[in-house]
């Protein structure tokens, strides 16, 4: 039904677009690469002066277990919120859903202030723990959406062969509902991996603890116009997340657009 | 492409459980969940809600304030400052973007182009990038001899060349389009979504109807798109709000107060200037503007519908 002109107009706002989202990122990695002559000179400089292979370990152990520890609470509760009938519990779903509102601007002050009074400040479980609690939020709600839709055949059957709530959730739903959960695997983890606003108030003076986001922060804070290494620095911090987007993007873009408000 | 988790919920359990229904088990399975979450989240947001009431230096005793920081967060020429430059901003972060993808993609809309899991992962990538990376990479490109300048100087308007983020009149601009950048891609991948999902028949009706592209994109493709514009506006509209990285990053609020936003100074009256009820209340007050934008776009797409 449509002809050949339109077809090359869309295919060419389509280009025009693609090339402006990527443009930013293809400069970054052109200048850290010093292309055309590809050096990694600046790579190792930044590595070495950014202190970046202590701040990636620290991103890495942090997202590890705000992942690993988020999604065990959220598939727990889901299930419960999702498959049980008990006295609360869709006032408990709207308490968590209330949640995904939160903006960290309005609860950081706060907690600056709760986690200091406890000793939790420049930790990493101080760090990693008010991440947990926003990502239970997000979690809670994707994971009992994910237990509403399972069919309430393979629960019943479940239980017909007497199987306990406990091994219903071990055997049958969680193997088949590994695309779901894998989605909010991959948006914690990229949430919490590119969180600065937390972990620039936690982390304020300890400077072993910082994370890969704001090592790159203070990073620029000594290089301001050296763009070589601050470009390469750049691309450090940021390809772990990219990498793994090119090859789930569907998870990505599912789970971002499911009309949750988190960012 | 699909936004949900597949099949739609079983209809309502109105009935009596059949027997063996597991009940009380279930607080258990959501305790753990809900004691990270009181703790972490429930509880600062509780507690911020109440030191906005105070006068508060983060150090000294605090002194009751009443809504004394609500209202100088309405009075005060530097915060309303703030909160106009937030306006300023929606319009970049969610006004331009979603107008820009809908007309775009509406023109496309008669076509099916191939290909299309390629653009989609294209566009929707700035989405992905951490904020302080994209903050960097863009100072780079407004920088003194950055590529925005060079293609200026290259077309014979070197004149207008200069430090785009250091500028009082082009600093919030230039900061705004960062965020038209990364969330125009958010709301093609929305739209392209929705309009895949609109019956070739309808099209088909409104041509036999002797309808142009105007008619079409009025009687079609708008309120076929209705709910995919509320999601993009509110999740453009949260950015909006939310650019705490990019402005801290980008230009410190500078130069002088021309970039400062709700966001920078929750940060900023907290831990420069001591004024951490003041801070509070600006975070609360954001926090409410988010939770009135979401319920809001939701019930308007729901009244109309």
């Amino acid at each position: 039904m449509t002809s050949r002109a339109e077809r090359l107009a869309t295919y060419g706002v389509l280009s025009l677009f693609a090339v402006i989202a990527v443009f930013p990122l293809l400069a970054v990695a052109a200048q850290a690469l010093a292309l055309p002559h590809l050096s990694f000179g600046a790579f190792t400089a930044a590595w070495r002066q950014g202190h970046f292979a202590r701040y990636l370990t620290n991103s890495l152990i942090v997202v590890t277990v705000v992942v690993v520890v988020a999604s065990v609470l959220s598939i727990l509760a889901g299930y419960a919120l999702g498959t049980m009938d008990f006295r609360g519990a869709t006032t408990l779903f709207y308490v968590f859903l209330a949640g995904l509102m939160v903006p960290t601007e309005a609860i950081v002050v706060p907690l600056y202030f709760d986690l200091r009074s406890v000793g939790l400040d420049n930790t990493l479980p101080g760090l990693m723990l008010p991440q947990i609690a926003q990502s239970v939020s997000f979690g809670v709600f994707w994971m009992r959406a994910y237990f509403r839709s399972a069919p309430r055949s393979l629960i019943e059957a479940s239980r017909m062969d007497g199987a306990s709530s406990w091994t219903t959730l071990r055997r049958v739903l969680i193997p088949v509902g590994r695309p779901a959960i894998l989605t909010m695997v991959v948006l914690i983890a990229m949430w919490t991996w590119n969180e600065f606003l937390l972990a620039l108030v936690i982390m304020n003076s300890n400077e072993d603890r910082r994370t890969a986001p704001l090592g790159l922060s203070i990073f620029q804070g000594q290089h301001q116009t050296e763009y070589q290494p601050l470009m390469a620095a750049a691309l450090i911090v940021a390809a772990p997340v990219v990498l793994v987007y090119v090859f789930l993007q569907r998870h990505f873009i599912a789970g971002m657009l499911s009309g949750a408000v988190k960012e | 492409m699909r936004l949900g988790v597949g099949r739609p919920a079983p209809a309502g359990r109105a009935g009596a459980p059949p027997p063996g229904e597991p009940r009380r088990i279930g607080y258990l399975y959501v305790l753990p969940a809900l004691v990270i979450y009181a703790l972490f989240l429930l509880w600062p947001l509780l507690h911020g809600a109440w030191l906005s009431l105070f006068h508060w230096d983060g150090l000294t005793v605090g002194t009751w304030a009443g809504l004394g920081n609500y209202r100088q967060t309405i009075s005060d020429p530097q915060l309303r400052g703030a909160f106009g430059h937030a306006v300023v901003l929606l319009f970049f972060y969610a006004i331009l973007p979603c107008c820009i993808a809908f007309v775009l993609v509406a023109a496309m809309s008669r076509s099916r182009p191939r290909g299309m899991t390629f653009f989609r992962t294209v566009l929707f990538l700035p989405q992905v990038v951490a904020m302080v990376a994209v903050a960097v990479a863009w100072q780079w490109i407004y920088s003194a001899h950055g590529p925005v300048n060079g293609t200026l100087r290259l077309i014979g308007l070197g004149g207008l060349a200069r430090g785009w983020l250091g500028d009082f009149t082009w600093a919030l601009p230039s900061v705004g389009l960062i965020g038209t950048w990364a969330e125009i891609g958010l709301a093609m991948v929305l739209f392209l979504a929705g309009v895949q999902k609109i019956p070739q028949e309808l099209y088909e009706a409104a041509r036999v109807d002797g309808a142009g592209a105007v008619a079409e994109f009025f009687a079609v493709t708008l309120p076929g798109l209705r709910r995919e514009l509320a999601v993009a506006l509110t999740l453009t509209t949260i950015a909006a709000l939310r650019n705490f990285d990019l402005i801290y990053l980008t230009t410190g609020g500078g130069p002088g107060d021309a970039t400062k936003v709700p966001a920078y100074e929750v940060y900023n009256r907290t831990f420069n200037t001591g004024e951490v009820g003041l801070a509070c209340a600006i975070g609360i007050t954001i926090a409410i503007i988010v939770f009135a934008v979401t319920a809001g776009v939701g019930r308007l797409v729901e009244g109309r519908a």
